[in-house]
C-alpha cells in the first residue's frame, strides 16, 4: 500500500520537476516562452522547425539557463539525499547535510581560496577547468568531516552523540578561523567571501554540472542500495546489529555517501541551508519512512524545491540576483516553523 | 548443548562487569537470568548480541564461536527483543516485522513469497495480524512489544534472547508477552534466554534460573531448588518469604517491609510452603 503510494509520489514529483525546469529556463532577463523553448529542444535533437524565435534565445538558453537550472536540480537533489540520510542515521529530525561541520569546513575552503590564492590559476586543463574556490571548498567540507569523524571514534567504534558534538566544535572551531580571515583580508576579498558564503548558484556552467553529476549519481544510489539497512537502523543502533546489520560499517557508508554529496554541492553552490532540513521533512509525510521511497523522491522534491529558489532568487529584483541561499532561508525558515508546529500540536 | 558462555568477562573501562561467567542454554529449553541491578544481567544479553566486546571468554552458538560469524549469519539464528524499543518514524507493523527478513533478503532484490509468508506467520503467531497496517506510533506499550517480539520471530531464529522484555507493561500485558513466548518455547521449540527482574514471572515461566551475583554466577538451577529465603538473601540483601503459589505451585517470592523483616512476622503460609524454606 505504502509502496504504490510512493510510486505514485515519486511519478508525480518527476512531472513536476521536468516542468518546472523548462518553466524556469524560460525566465530571465529575456523571457523565453514554453512553446519557444520547446521549439528550440526539438530542434536541438534533429527536428527541423521554422524558427519563431530570436537567433540569442538558443545560445541563452544552452549557455546560461540550461546550466544554471540543472546545477540548481543537482543541489537541491543531494542537499535533500543527504538530508534525508543523515535524519535516519542520527534518527532525529533535526540532522541536516552540515551537521558534521561540512559548510563550515567548505567556508573555511573556500575563504581561504578567495583570500590567498584566488588569482592563482590550477594547473585543470581542458573539460576539467575549474578556479580554485570549489575546489578548497570541497577538500575544506571533506576535511571538516574527516577531523569530525576521527575525533569521534573510540576503538573502532563511532558513537553517534560524539559524532554529533565534535561536528558542532569543529563547525564552530572553523568558522572561527573565517571570521578571523574576514577581518584581517583586504575590502575586496572580504565582499567576495561574504557573498560566496551566502550560497548562490551564478556562473553554473557545464563544466560544473560535469563536477557534480558523479557525486549525485553516486552518493544517491549508495543510499538508496542502503536504504533497507538505514530502516532498521531507526529500531535503534543495537537492534539493527541483531536484526543482521553490520552497523559500523553502515555508519561510514552514509557518513561517507552524505559528506561527498554535500561538500560536492557547497564548493559550486555555498551553504545553501534549509533545503536538506526541510525537504525530507516533507517527503516523510507524504511517503512515510521507507528510505528506499524517502531517499529518491527527497531529491525529485528537492530540486523542484531549489530551481525554484533560483528562479525566485534571480528574477524577484529584476536584473539584481539575490543570493539563493537567502531566498532558501526567507522562504524556508518560516516554513520550518509552520512544519514544526504542527508537528507538535496533538492529532 | 546450544548456548555456551566461557569464562566471559566483560569491562566497562577498568571495572569487570561480568567476571568469569560460564553459561550454558540447552536446546529448546527456557533460561531466564536474574539478579539484582548492577550484577551484569543486561551486560550478558550486549555481549550474546555482540553490542559489546568481552575482555575474554567465549560465545559458543551450536559450538561455533558467535565472535566469527557475520552480522547476517548471527541474525538468522538469534533474535533479540530489547525492554523497550521506541520508534520515532511512522512505520506500519507489517514494515516493521518484514525488517526482520533482512538477514536473508540480498539488497538489490524485493521480498520474495517466502519472505512474507515468514511475515504472515510471525503477525498470525503473535496476534498482531489485526494491527498490520497500523503505525507503530500509535501502538501501546504491549502491543509495540508483540510487534517487536514478531519482528523477531520473522528473522526465523532457533534461539530467543528476551532482555527484561515485561519492564514497562502492565501486570495484564505482562503475561500476554510471557505466555507467548511460553507457546514459541513449548510449541515451536523456541530456546529462550530471558533477562527478568521480577523473581516470580522467572519462578513461573523458566525451565531453568541462573541467579546473578557481581556479575558472577551465584546459583543456578530449576526454579524449586534455586529460589530460596537464603538465595534471595545472599544475592540481594534482603529477607523475604518464599511460599508456594497456589495454583501453579511454582515459587513465590513475598517481599517484607523493613519492618516486619526485623520482627520477623508470622505470615499464613500456604500449605507445603515450608518445603521452600532453607
Amino acid at each position: 500500500m505504502r509502496g504504490i503510494r510512493g510510486q505514485r509520489v515519486l511519478l508525480i514529483a518527476a512531472l513536476t520537476l521536468i516542468l518546472v525546469l523548462l518553466l524556469a529556463a524560460g525566465i530571465g532577463s529575456v523571457r523565453i516562452p514554453p512553446s519557444d523553448l520547446v521549439g528550440i529542444l526539438l530542434t536541438r535533437i534533429g527536428v527541423s522547425l521554422e524558427p519563431t524565435w530570436s537567433e540569442t534565445a538558443p545560445v541563452i538558453l544552452w549557455d546560461i539557463r540550461f546550466p544554471r537550472v540543472i546545477m540548481a536540480m543537482l543541489v537541491g537533489m543531494a542537499l535533500s539525499v543527504a538530508g534525508g540520510a543523515y535524519q535516519g542515521l542520527f534518527r532525529n529530525p533535526l540532522a541536516d547535510p552540515y551537521v558534521l561541520g561540512a559548510s563550515s569546513g567548505a567556508a573555511l575552503g573556500g575563504a581561504l581560496a578567495i583570500a590567498f590564492i584566488d588569482r592563482i590559476r590550477l594547473p585543470l586543463a581542458g573539460v576539467w577547468k575549474l578556479g580554485p574556490v570549489p575546489l578548497f571548498a570541497f577538500l575544506g567540507g571533506l576535511a571538516a568531516v574527516t577531523i569530525v569523524y576521527n575525533l569521534a571514534s573510540v576503538g573502532g567504534r563511532v558513537p553517534l552523540v560524539g559524532l554529533l558534538l565534535a561536528g558542532v566544535a569543529v563547525g564552530s572551531l572553523a568558522t572561527s578561523i573565517v571570521s578571523l580571515i574576514l577581518y584581517f583580508t583586504n575590502s575586496q576579498a572580504r565582499d567576495a567571501i561574504v557573498f560566496w558564503m551566502m550560497g548562490g548558484l551564478g556562473g553554473a556552467n557545464w563544466w560544473k554540472v560535469g563536477w557534480m553529476l558523479p557525486y549525485l549519481v553516486l552518493g544517491l544510489a549508495v543510499l538508496v542500495y542502503y536504504g533497507r539497512e538505514l530502516n532498521a537502523f531507526l529500531l535503534g543502533e543495537e537492534p539493527a546489529r541483531t536484526m543482521g546489520v553490520e552497523v559500523e560499517v553502515l555508519k561510514r557508508v552514509i557518513l561517507v555517501a552524505g559528506a561527498l554529496l554535500t561538500a560536492a554541492s557547497v564548493a559550486f553552490a555555498g551553504a545553501i541551508g534549509f533545503v536538506g532540513l526541510i525537504v525530507p521533512h516533507l517527503v516523510r509525510m507524504l511517503v512515510g519512512p521507507d528510505h528506499r521511497f524517502l531517499l529518491p523522491a527527497s531529491a525529485l522534491v528537492g530540486a523542484v524545491v531549489l530551481v525554484v529558489a533560483d528562479t525566485l532568487a534571480r528574477s524577484l529584483l529584476g536584473a539584481t540576483e539575490i543570493p539563493v541561499g537567502l531566498v532558501m532561508a526567507v522562504i524556508g525558515g518560516p516554513f520550518f516553523l509552520w512544519i514544526l508546529r504542527r508537528h507538535l500540536k496533538p492529532d | 548443548m546450544y548456548l555456551t558462555v566461557e569464562s566471559l568477562t566483560c569491562t566497562y573501562g577498568t571495572r569487570a562487569v561480568l567476571n568469569g561467567l560460564d553459561l550454558r542454554v540447552n536446546r529448546g529449553e527456557w533460561l531466564a537470568v536474574v539478579g539484582p541491578n548492577g550484577s551484569g544481567k543486561s551486560t550478558l544479553v550486549r555481549a550474546i548480541s555482540r553490542a559489546l566486546k568481552p575482555a575474554s571468554g567465549r560465545i559458543l552458538l551450536n559450538g561455533r564461536e558467535i565472535s566469527r560469524l557475520s552480522a547476517r549469519d548471527l541474525a538468522r539464528q538469534m533474535a533479540v527483543v530489547a525492554q523497550d524499543t521506541t520508534v520515532g518514524f511512522d512505520f506500519t507493523v507489517e514494515e516493521i516485522v518484514m525488517l526482520g527478513r533482512l538477514p536473508y533478503l540480498s539488497k538489490l532484490r524485493g521480498e520474495t513469497e517466502r519472505d512474507r509468508a515468514a511475515v504472515r506467520r510471525a503477525l498470525l503467531a503473535t496476534g498482531t495480524d489485526q494491527l498490520a497496517r497500523r503505525s507503530v506510533t500509535q501502538l501501546s506499550g504491549g502491543e509495540r512489544q508483540r510487534v517487536m517480539i514478531a519482528r523477531a520471530l520473522a528473522q526465523e531464529p532457533s534461539l530467543l534472547i528476551l532482555d527484561e522484555p515485561t519492564a514497562h507493561l502492565d501486570i495484564s500485558h505482562q503475561v500476554e508477552i510471557l505466555d507467548l513466548c511460553r507457546r514459541l518455547n513449548r510449541q515451536e521449540g523456541l530456546t529462550v534466554l530471558a533477562v527478568l527482574h521480577d523473581l516470580n514471572l522467572a519462578a513461573q515461566y523458566a525451565d531453568r534460573i541462573l541467579l546473578m551475583k557481581d556479575g558472577c554466577r551465584y546459583a543456578e538451577g530449576p526454579p524449586g531448588d534455586l529460589l530460596t529465603e537464603a538465595n534471595i538473601l545472599g544475592v540481594y540483601g534482603s529477607r523475604v518469604k518464599v511460599i508456594r503459589h497456589p495454583v501453579e505451585g511454582t515459587p513465590h517470592v513475598i517481599l517484607l517491609s523493613r519492618e516486619s523483616q526485623g520482627a520477623g512476622t508470622h505470615l499464613p503460609q500456604a500449605s507445603g510452603s515450608a518445603g521452600w524454606d532453607d
